[in-house]
């Protein structure tokens, strides 16, 4: 058929993704359960930790509540990486690949129906935010803008974590590999505590983390950093919204062609 | 031919899967790959579906050449059995929408053949439930309609009924011979000899990745010496008076287990020739335990092809491996 191949992808992807998301609706307890985590962490942080945390002329609260939505999206991209190792697992994706369909629509549709699923993980992390008493302070669109940027960082790692999905034998290796990882990405940062009271060696580590440069972009947009904190000093967080959206960009850009061709390449067994 | 494949060779570190297979389908035709676990039948069925790229060899399904224009073999086959699947959370008529769709049918379209399949595969009743609620027959089922939603003029069938109770199997062969009445070209693998029978037009029975034998059906029980009647005295001392009144319905000479009381005879009409020996070795007043017709079956075919049972292949060892891997690259 000699339709354009750019309408195919999108076609196919729409398929793959409208199938993830009546998932998301079938099973909500997956999606519940992968809640709990960043809520225990806003009751946790909140009320138990919070205390003997100072933010100097601010609300520890306040301050939190970016930081969780920071980690709440990199932790729903491992959602990704799981839900291909499943589809690959159960075999899904073997048939997919016997089909006349493109070869890039079933990585595609399933980020693109993650977005979706962090949307979702996104605004009831709001709804817990505002109970503990977190609140907006900046412009509406200073809010969406920092509501977009945190979905548009989500959507690049999802990719990273597509590609951990197809290489990995079952989800459950997604999960436990990628805490590894992922939980010093999220806590060497600042999106529990002010960076500057980390230990100096790991100062750099936060400074140059694009975790923490997402958090100080929502944080800011939100309006949740006190007046008369001091202008950070390193590059990455000064410049933390171009920072941060070129981390964005540059994971779709390695990790969407790897993902396509580790799909392709299927499960050699 | 719609499926023809030549010198298929594909092996995986030193394990030889596939060794130089030839093979042809005829339009409108069953071709049946029997043999073992390990013996080759699913690496066929993945290179044939474009799932894997074989070391060597060449291969054209339905007019489109494998290895230049996968995407046409793809727009032509259906696969269904161990190595496809099906959504479980998805109801049967979300699974078979999805998978018309990405065979580029119009939504509209799809839907209605959606129904068309689910109505034919009489599962009318559960089209909206989640397949997850599904009996393991069942989801054969809704996996075989799905390979067949763009009514694709090829189908590979990999071990479609391993695994399922007796009824749901001969369901399955119903409409699988439907299909092939409507003209639709079929490579089924199977362990299975009934199934082979029941369904194929030509057989291959391969083992380590390289076929041993080829004919229909009747050839290769022919082969294997067909039915036997086997039958188990009470009285072992009375073998030889039973064995003379055997003799006369066997096709063959007898197999005779003295010590055991132990008879098997080769014959042709085997329900007929047990009517036979009952009555007269009832009228010489011999008793016996046990008596029985068998059919041969795949581990008969081994027995005979390769002098091992189908069930306890030899390990690869090296030797097995080496001879398998020069006829590969001849």
């Amino acid at each position: 058929m000699g339709t354009n191949p750019i309408i195919h992808v999108l076609a196919d992807s729409l398929v793959i993704a409208r199938r993830n998301i009546i998932r998301i609706k079938r099973v909500p307890d997956v999606l519940a359960f992968v809640l709990i985590q960043p809520l225990m962490f806003v009751v946790l942080f909140a009320y138990v930790f919070g205390g003997a945390i100072d933010i100097p002329g601010g609300n520890y609260r306040e301050f939190l509540v970016a930081g969780i939505f920071a980690q709440t999206v990199v932790f729903g991209a491992t959602f990704t990486g799981a839900g291909l190792a499943e589809d690959m697992q159960k075999g899904l994706i073997n048939r997919f690949r016997t089909l006349p369909m493109s070869r890039s629509a079933v990585v595609a549709g399933r980020t693109a129906s993650d977005v979706v699923y962090n949307a979702i993980s996104i605004a009831v992390m709001s709804l817990a935010g505002l109970l503990v008493g977190w609140r907006i302070r900046g412009s509406v669109l200073d809010a969406i803008a920092a509501y977009a940027l945190l979905l548009f960082f989500a959507y690049g790692f999802s990719w990273v974590m597509a590609c951990i999905g197809l290489l990995v034998p079952t989800p459950e290796v997604v999960n436990n590999a990628s805490f590894i990882v992922l939980f010093p990405l999220t806590f060497v940062a600042n999106t529990f505590v002010p960076s500057e009271t980390l230990p100096r060696l790991l100062q750099p580590f936060a400074e140059w983390n694009p975790i923490s440069a997402l958090t100080h972009t929502t944080r800011s947009l939100f309006g949740n950093i006190p007046a008369g904190t001091p202008e950070p000093t390193s590059w990455p967080l000064q410049n933390s919204a171009v920072y941060s959206l070129g981390w964005s960009l540059l994971l779709i850009i390695i990790f969407a062609p790897l993902a396509t061709r580790l799909y392709q390449r299927g499960r050699t067994a | 031919m719609v499926v023809s494949a030549r010198g298929l060779s594909k092996r995986y570190g030193s394990t030889v899967a596939l060794a130089g297979l030839d093979l042809d389908v005829p339009a409108g035709s069953v071709l049946g790959l029997l043999g073992p676990n390990g013996a080759g039948k699913t690496t066929t069925v993945s290179i044939l579906t474009t799932l894997i790229s074989p070391d060597t060899g060449t291969a054209t399904v339905a007019g489109a050449d494998l290895l230049t224009e996968p995407r046409k073999v793809r727009e032509r086959i259906g696969l269904s059995g161990q190595y496809a699947a099906v959504d479980e959370h998805l109801t049967a008529t979300e699974n078979l929408e999805m998978i018309g769709q990405l065979y580029r049918l119009r939504r509209p379209e799809a839907r209605r053949r959606a129904v068309e399949l689910i109505e034919m595969f009489r599962l009318t009743e559960a089209a909206d439930r989640p397949l997850k609620t599904f009996s393991g027959g069942m989801r054969r089922r809704i996996d075989l309609a799905c390979s067949l939603i763009a009514d694709p003029p090829v189908l590979f069938l990999d071990e479609p009924t391993t695994g399922l109770d007796p009824r749901s199997r001969t369901e399955l062969w119903e409409i699988i011979r439907g299909r092939v009445a409507a003209g639709t070209t079929v490579l089924l693998t199977t362990q299975y000899l009934e199934e082979a029978d029941q369904l194929a037009d030509e057989i291959i029975v391969i083992d380590h990745g390289r076929a041993i034998a080829q004919g229909t059906s009747d050839e290769l029980k022919r082969l294997v010496g067909g039915e036997h009647l086997d039958i188990r005295l009470s009285d072992v001392r009375l073998v030889a008076d039973a064995a003379r009144l055997i003799e006369k319905v066997a096709t063959g000479p007898l197999r005779v287990l003295a010590e055991r009381g132990e008879i098997s005879a080769p014959v042709t009409g085997g329900p007929e020739a047990l009517g036979v020996v009952l009555r007269d070795l009832n009228e010489a007043g011999i008793a016996i335990v046990d008596i029985g017709v068998r059919r041969p079956t795949l581990d008969d075919v081994f027995m005979e092809l390769t002098g091992h049972a189908a069930e306890e292949l030899p390990t690869p060892d090296s030797q097995g491996a080496d001879s398998l891997t020069d006829g590969g690259a001849s």
